[in-house]
């Protein structure tokens, strides 16, 4: 069972995210809205910790987006006061595709996902301010996200959070049940949802995860505990195969000091 | 002052990660408000004058016990003791994560960190060298020992200070949070110092005055929750957890003295056979002579000593 104890996650991410963020001289950060749990309960994190006023909420549809989305992601503005704005990316999209038409739901959604970065590092340089990350701790094991596209970001508040312990905390903080209790999607296409992308559920994954990483369980220890040896194998793939997405590139050292190599510091080096 | 009673504050500060200058202007704030509150001694946690994920940083912000910058703290401590947390650079150029104690406008003790964390989430080998000595001082404030954070986590550290007869310990700490059980107001590591510190002060009868910091380095948060316990392991002040504070208590040696004389076990502790019994596990030779004694090979000299057994 992974342990969630809502007050104390709550009480140590409102105050990273008003360190972290004050710390680099800023008050504001910018977040994309999708109508998720995820990117609702960052949102309410930040306000708490930084202000409404602080917090500004960037719709960013495509034309197969689910109306339900924007209506979600409209449902966590109202509640919370942030400054908002819809930036409807379909045409910027669709243009590149045009000399691209054979491109697949893959290339699409990661295309969308980038498209969607880009806006919100323009708007966090226009209204001076962080770009709040949303990927969750079992999407970034399970590499279940777009590198340079929804992984990216200045500060993270649910990196470690698995996605049980997200829909635990989204709801301790008031996140509109509506958002909580759909079913996880990216979106890309009616009718999608996380889960049957996956082929397993969150809750499945989550309790997985958290023996195999955070309690480092044996494979033997994992199939003693209930697992099933193929789904033990899949995952464990699955988090071998995406190290490189939490990661930097790899840069070919030959000088004597390499970055990250043998030159470290601190991101809040001086901060 | 009566002898070895003394208003102790532990400084909960968030230091900046590198800026030493940044730094020294959070100290005075902390040694002013520590002052206006009747403190003789302030403690701040480790590395208060640096910040702690200094990696290559360690050269750069690295401080001679004469450095100039050092001058206005030895200057205040002639109003108040100050202990301060710093990188100690040494003529051989060594860089050891200290605890320096300014009293009487001087640097009056230096610790330096022995048990330099090197696992999980921790990598202060790499960058530190180590600490040689753990030692109780005589200081106005009555004899104590300092000991920095991971050092206090070796019980070897505590039993050592309180044979060398230390009635207080002061513990500059760096202590990341992590572990979010349920049920509780603060971390599993919170509470796990919680327990040790309370163990140390009980079972050694010393006063303890722990030093944590607060803030975020790179994602990683301070947990705070400094305190102050006296030789009783009652605590008898508390800082916030995870948000900057200040903690005074008055350390009181009759608590001490009570203690000790409803259970002398310091008193009744056999030196001799810790000693003997470190050195067999240790695997030094040992042998008996005719008397039934054993004949230990000291450490470094090499002259056989006799340990009565």
């Amino acid at each position: 069972m992974i342990p969630c104890n809502t007050a104390l996650l709550r009480r140590i991410l409102v105050a990273f995210i008003r360190d972290e963020v004050r710390k680099v001289g800023l008050e504001r950060v910018v977040v994309g809205l999708s109508g998720g749990v995820d990117s609702s309960l960052s949102a309410f994190l930040a306000a708490e910790a930084l202000g409404a006023e602080n917090v500004l909420g960037i719709r960013m549809p495509y034309l197969t987006s689910s109306p339900d989305s924007l209506q979600d992601a409209s449902a966590v503005v109202a509640a919370l006061g942030v400054p908002s704005l819809t930036v409807d990316i379909t045409k910027q999209v669709d243009a590149y595709f045009e000399s691209f038409p054979d491109a697949g739901d893959r290339r699409r959604g990661n295309k969308m996902a980038r498209e969607r970065m880009t806006i919100l590092y323009d708007h966090s340089a226009r209204w001076s301010a962080l770009v709040l990350g949303t990927s969750n701790k079992t999407e970034l094991l399970l590499g279940y996200g777009t590198l340079h596209g929804d992984m990216a970001s200045a500060v993270n508040p649910l990196g470690d959070l698995y996605k049980t312990q997200v829909w635990a905390l989204a709801g301790a903080v008031g996140v509109p049940a509506s958002v909580i209790h759909k079913k996880p999607s990216a979106d890309l296409f009616s009718g999608q949802t996380d889960e049957s992308d996956l082929g397993f559920t969150y809750r499945e994954v989550d309790e997985l995860l958290y023996l195999m990483v955070d309690e480092r369980y044996s494979t033997a220890e994992l199939e003693a505990a209930g697992f099933a040896l193929p789904f033990i194998r899949r995952v464990s793939d699955m988090v071998r195969g995406s190290q490189f997405k939490r990661r930097l590139p790899i840069i070919a050292k030959v000088s004597q000091r390499t970055i990250d190599r043998d030159f470290r510091y601190a991101r809040d080096w001086g901060r | 002052m009566p002898e070895g009673r003394f208003t102790v504050a532990v400084a909960q500060i968030s230091p900046r990660l590198g800026d030493v200058e940044a730094n020294l202007a959070l100290h005075q704030q902390a040694i002013r408000e520590a002052r206006g509150r009747g403190a003789d001694l302030v403690v701040f946690p480790e590395l208060s004058l640096t910040g702690y994920m200094l990696r290559d940083m360690v050269s750069t912000v690295a401080l001679r016990l004469d450095a100039p910058e050092l001058n206005h703290l030895k200057k205040q401590s002639q109003k108040i003791g100050i202990l301060a947390g710093l990188v100690e650079e040494t003529r051989a150029f060594r860089f050891h994560n200290s605890a320096v104690l300014f009293d009487r406008g001087e640097v009056a003790v230096v610790h330096r960190k022995v048990y330099l964390p090197t696992y999980g989430m921790f990598d202060e080998q790499r960058y530190f060298a180590r600490g040689a000595e753990v030692r109780a001082f005589d200081s106005r404030f009555g004899r104590g020992a300092i000991l920095i954070c991971e050092d206090l986590w070796h019980p070897s550290t505590a039993y050592l200070v309180a044979l060398d007869e230390a009635l207080f310990i002061l513990c500059p700490s760096a202590s990341p949070l992590r572990g979010v059980s349920e049920g509780h107001e603060q971390d599993d590591n919170a509470r796990y110092w919680e327990m040790i510190n309370r163990f140390y002060a009980t079972t050694f009868s010393v006063s303890l005055a722990y030093a944590n910091r607060v803030g975020f380095e790179d994602g990683i948060g301070f947990w705070g929750g400094s305190e102050i316990l006296d030789a009783s392991g009652e605590r008898i002040a508390k800082a916030r957890y995870y948000e900057p504070d200040l903690a005074i208590a008055e350390i009181r040696p009759k608590v001490a003295r009570r203690r000790r004389i409803a259970a002398p076990l310091l008193r009744d502790e056999d030196l001799d056979l810790t000693i003997n019994e470190l050195l067999r596990i240790r695997g030094r030779a040992t042998r008996l002579d005719a008397k039934g004694e054993v004949a230990v090979l000291k450490p470094v000299a090499g002259r056989a000593r006799r340990v009565k057994r």
